[in-house]
């Protein structure tokens, strides 16, 4: 196992980015020692310009003088480099591709939806998409069921990729149930994710990694005053 | 030696069905090539893709898998004949995998925006784009590769599946287009790499011909046009 007192890479990330959280459970997971380095998006470091030239984007794992980009790029890369801890993605292919495809559902189809949400213009349009995030929604309870194989988690159980993929974005699951008042994970819908969000919640690996929902409440309301007062 | 009762669901024009037919003929593993009705999709599709509904789609035994890239990994884990198509090296892996990310969600549908660009400046601009795309490629291609033929080395591996299914649709929007995309002068790995990669036995029987290839483009067109 690779030990080391020194950290053993650096991240460049941001608080309150889900996938910056995705990688840090990851880390957190494996025990892997690292510096956190904030980026400021609207000043992006050097080190972020040079090391992600193509996107100029966080999260960048940096292991070594070798830079890592894109959430579950990095987490599969830290899963193939660090054997001794705890595996992350299945052993078995098919169900590795499970998880691969889930991962990339929630990430091309249903997290976008979320974000759409918030720049919904009208009653009608608004309804549109959270009716979409709630179809979302019970497709990942029927992927839970069939992953969890009865188990408390979509890894089983232990954190696995799925959980990671996933639970990152409970932060802003909740910051978003605050600002709309609308229950996302209902136990009467998704009854299997609502179990998983309190386990994966209170979970010790996971629950210091997670960013506070008010304290997302409170970057997201700052970030639309100084756009309103921007086009003022 | 795992069962070989695996299927393809997909259409010859599709590049990205392309990729686990090269997965699977790297591997020499037999599979039914099910082609679905252009316009139309099959219950199988639909039975088995119910998210997306899109090809390809691999059916091995019962199981089914999606998304062409993922189908070549799982490809990959479950039969070791061959060679690898994923690199050994964890880092080399997250290369590949980063640069078949680059091409799906930029590279390649700045490809497509050429011939949906409406007057010549749109086109010269979208053009430049894909120029741009492949100038980043070859850098790749040279930092993968380490001075051998392929982005895998000796022998085809994931980034040339995941670039190189799509030099059929390449050549066709050279054509179409009246334009050069992938240029000697600007990119000269890439311009060997594509005709190395085009006549590999794994590959030729399964990219589509440029001619047939121009000729189904024109009827798409045709009736999106007439929509």
């Amino acid at each position: 196992m690779a030990t080391t007192t020194t950290s053993d890479g650096k991240l460049l990330g941001l608080w309150a980015s889900p996938y910056t959280t995705r990688v840090q459970l990851a880390l957190k997971l494996k025990s892997i020692e690292y510096e956190l380095i904030q980026e400021n998006l609207q000043n992006k470091s050097e080190l972020l310009l040079q090391t992600n030239p193509v996107h100029k984007k966080v999260p960048v794992f940096i292991h070594g003088d070798k830079p890592i980009c894109e959430s579950l790029i990095i987490i599969q890369y830290i899963d193939d480099t660090w054997t001794n801890g705890p595996s992350i993605l299945p052993s078995d292919p098919y169900d590795r591709a499970m998880a691969r495809f889930w991962a990339a559902y929630i990430d091309d189809k249903w997290f976008p939806l979320l974000k759409e949400l918030g720049g919904a213009q009208g009653d009608e349009a608004r309804a549109s998409i959270v009716e979409k995030i709630f179809e979302g929604l019970v497709l990942l309870e029927e992927a839970f069921v069939k992953c969890s194989k009865g188990k408390a988690l979509f890894g089983g159980d232990n954190v696995g990729y799925l959980d990671i993929a996933l639970g990152c974005f409970l932060g802003w699951i909740k910051a978003t149930e605050i600002m709309t008042g609308i229950k996302w994970l209902d136990e009467t819908k998704t009854p299997g994710l609502v179990g998983w969000a309190e386990r994966i919640s209170s979970d010790s690996s996971i629950k210091d990694v997670l960013p506070e929902a008010q304290k997302l409440v409170e970057l997201y309301t700052m970030s639309a005053g100084l756009e309103k007062g921007a086009s003022n | 030696m795992a069962s070989e009762d695996v299927k393809i669901l997909g259409g010859w024009p599709s590049p990205y069905v392309m990729r686990p037919r090269i997965a699977l003929n790297i591997k020499s593993v037999n599979y039914e090539f099910l082609q679905e009705q252009f316009g139309s999709k099959s219950d199988l599709l639909l039975k088995s893709n119910p998210v997306y509904k899109k090809i390809p789609v691999m059916i091995h035994g019962e199981k089914p898998i999606c998304e062409s890239l993922i189908i070549v990994q799982y490809i990959d884990e479950v039969w070791d004949s061959g060679h690898s198509i994923l690199p050994s090296d964890p880092y080399d892996r997250a290369v590949a995998k980063f640069w078949a990310t680059y091409i799906d969600d930029k590279w390649f549908p700045g490809l497509r925006a050429i011939s949906r660009a409406e007057g010549e400046d749109a086109k010269k601009e979208a053009a430049e784009e894909v120029i741009a795309g492949l100038v980043l490629l070859e850098d790749a291609f040279i930092k993968c590769s380490k001075g051998k033929s392929f982005f895998g080395g000796e022998k085809i591996g994931y980034l040339d599946i995941a670039l190189g299914c799509f030099l059929a649709s390449l050549t066709v929007t050279e054509k179409m287009g009246n334009i050069k995309l992938l240029d000697e002068n600007k990119t000269p790995n890439l311009f060997k790499w594509a005709e190395k990669f085009s006549s590999d036995a794994a590959v030729k029987d399964v990219m589509p011909e440029t001619g047939k290839l121009m000729d189904f483009a024109k009827v798409l067109i045709a009736k999106s046009k007439a929509s």
